[in-house]
């Protein structure tokens, strides 16, 4: 359904987007991850018909975006992140006017359809300009999906929404992502993680990653990293887990916990439990930490914020 | 064509949200009824004395005439707004033409200067009931086609310089400046020259319609003239768009 080959975009010398290739199938939900700046509007205002790429070629729904920007733009719904509209408008003319230039039949009829989906039927005589800044980006998505469009590209669709909002409109991506492609770029990794079936991680304009959430995670890790902690002071622990053959990187919290790691395949964590029993000491709590996603990003990003 | 018509139909509806689309609307209309109490006023008294029958055109004449000044409110904001508003990028990632925006934009504006056009008929009525046998009714329709045609020229040229700029005050004068120049000031050296005055005079705003279809007389050169200006307005316009989507 999406299908991008060697896209590259200039602005004048900065490149933002930079050889990007990667597809997308119908039924699919795909993230587009990365820090503010990688190139992810970008990729979108190319693959809506916005703008056209320096180089490269991206298909959407079957046609090409330069070539046949009009197809494309029939075929593909939008919501931008900035989630421009026009405020002195009411919320039904806007939606009615934007499903008449998209020759929808029955135009009034889908307008209430989709606010009914969007939670907003009882918001269609006020004036955008009134609305609240949730409520502006359910309007928006309502009018990416009005058309009942095969594509569907999501600019950052939850931002700036409250807590029960997010998980109002990740339920009704997820059900739309069902039948049709989605892509939605996202800079919250728990976002990705909650309801991509794929994740892009792009950075300066390239992609650095791309697989499953899950595959991601067992990619990059190689190795489990075990937490322990055990009653009372705990000055020796660190030392008598280091006595566990195939253990690496122990490390003494401040809280007293220890940590440490061995390579994925070979579970030591009951050698290490009868180690620590041996020492004397009373386990309390031996857990494996799963690294997210957030570090599996910051490790491919390379970004200087990591915490380490 | 039915884009274009959804986009106008929009805009049109539009200006009658904004307080500025009836301070135009008054600004134009205000001095127009106080020309006609006028006009109608001091030929009663000429009557009198055996004066001749009053017209009806002048009141046209000055219709285009604050037009020079007040059409550019009216186009200032069209593509500007769009563009800062970011609406743009849903009119743009939308199934609409470049071009379709564009003349919808100006096709609303259109509909607005029309229909103030439309209520400016009441003055050659009125003035039909006391003139015996009646007032030339093919001067008047000469006269309102041209005032057709100098709008669409204005309005386009309005419409192609708000998408050149996303702030509408610096679409405003940069609108006002072109017609300024364009009414008072291209033909002021014709009259100096040995040569060429005659291609100034044609590429004057005013000419074409004050000494032509105002007075009842309608030249092909005329109508081209104006067709002109509107397609180069709108070309430009379009051109504008175009160019932003490449940044």
């Amino acid at each position: 359904m999406i299908k991008v080959s060697g896209l590259t975009k200039d602005y004048g010398a900065r490149r933002a987007v930079h050889n990007l290739s990667f597809d997308a199938q119908q039924g699919e939900i795909v993230g587009f991850l990365g820090p503010n700046g990688a190139g992810k509007t970008t990729t979108m205002r190319i693959l809506t018909g916005y703008m056209p790429p320096t180089d490269g070629e991206a298909i959407v729904a079957g046609y090409d975006v330069v070539e046949e920007s009009l197809e494309v733009r029939r075929r593909v719904g939008y919501l931008p992140e900035t989630v421009p509209l026009y405020s002195e408008m009411v919320v039904f003319d806007y939606l009615k006017f934007m499903g008449e230039l998209r020759h929808i039949p029955n135009v009034d009829d889908r307008v209430d359809e989709v606010l009914d989906m969007v939670g907003l039927i009882d918001r269609a005589n006020g004036y955008i300009g009134n609305l609240s800044k949730g409520m502006r980006q359910r309007v928006g998505l309502a009018q990416a999906l009005l058309h009942k469009p095969e594509v569907l590209i999501l600019d950052e669709p939850t931002l700036g929404l409250d807590p029960s909002q997010v998980v109002e409109v990740r339920e009704l991506i997820r059900e739309i992502g069902k039948e049709r492609t989605v892509l939605l770029s996202t800079h919250l990794l728990h976002e990705a993680q909650n309801i991509c079936d794929r994740v892009l991680i792009i950075n300066k304009g390239k992609i650095v990653a791309e697989d499953t959430t899950e595959n991601l995670q067992a990619r990059l890790i190689g190795a489990e990293r075990v937490i322990v902690r055990v009653r009372g002071e705990a000055d020796e622990l660190a030392d008598a887990i280091k006595q566990v053959k195939g253990v690496r990187g122990v490390e003494t919290k401040d809280d007293g916990a220890v940590e440490f790691e061995f390579a994925s395949g070979k579970d030591l964590r009951p050698e290490v439990a009868k180690q620590v029993i041996k020492s004397g000491y009373d386990l309390l709590e031996l857990r494996p930490l799963g690294i997210s996603l957030e570090e599996i990003f910051l490790e491919l990003t390379g970004s200087d914020s990591r915490k380490k | 064509m039915r884009t274009i018509w959804t986009i106008a139909k929009r805009e049109f509806d539009n200006y009658f949200n904004s307080p500025l689309a009836y301070a135009v609307a008054l600004a134009i209309l205000l001095p127009l009824g106080i020309y006609f109490s006028l006009i109608m006023w001091v030929s009663a008294e000429q009557a009198f004395y055996g004066g001749g029958a009053p017209e009806s055109t002048p009141i046209n004449w000055l219709f285009v005439f604050l037009m020079i000044f007040l059409s550019p409110a009216l186009t200032m904001r069209l593509l500007s707004d769009e563009a800062r508003m970011g609406t743009l990028e849903i009119m743009l990632t939308a199934p609409v033409r470049d071009f379709e925006l564009v003349a919808g934009k100006w096709l609303g504006a259109m509909l607005f200067v029309l229909s103030l056009a439309l209520l400016t008929l009441v003055y050659p009525i009125i003035m039909n009931n006391f003139v015996s046998p009646g007032i030339d009714w093919k001067v008047i329709l000469s006269s309102y086609i041209g005032l057709i045609l100098v709008c669409s020229a204005l309005l386009a040229l309005g419409v192609g310089i708000s998408a050149v700029f996303t702030n509408q005050f610096a679409a405003f004068f940069t609108t006002l400046g072109l017609f300024f120049f364009l009414w008072f000031m291209v033909s002021l050296p014709a009259s100096y020259l040995q040569e060429g005055g005659e291609v100034l005079n044609y590429l004057s705003l005013s000419t074409h319609f004050s000494q032509s279809m105002n007075i009842g007389t309608i030249t092909l050169g005329d109508i081209a003239y104006y067709l002109s200006l509107t397609a180069l307005g709108l070309f430009a316009g379009t051109t504008a768009i175009e160019i932003r989507r490449w940044h």
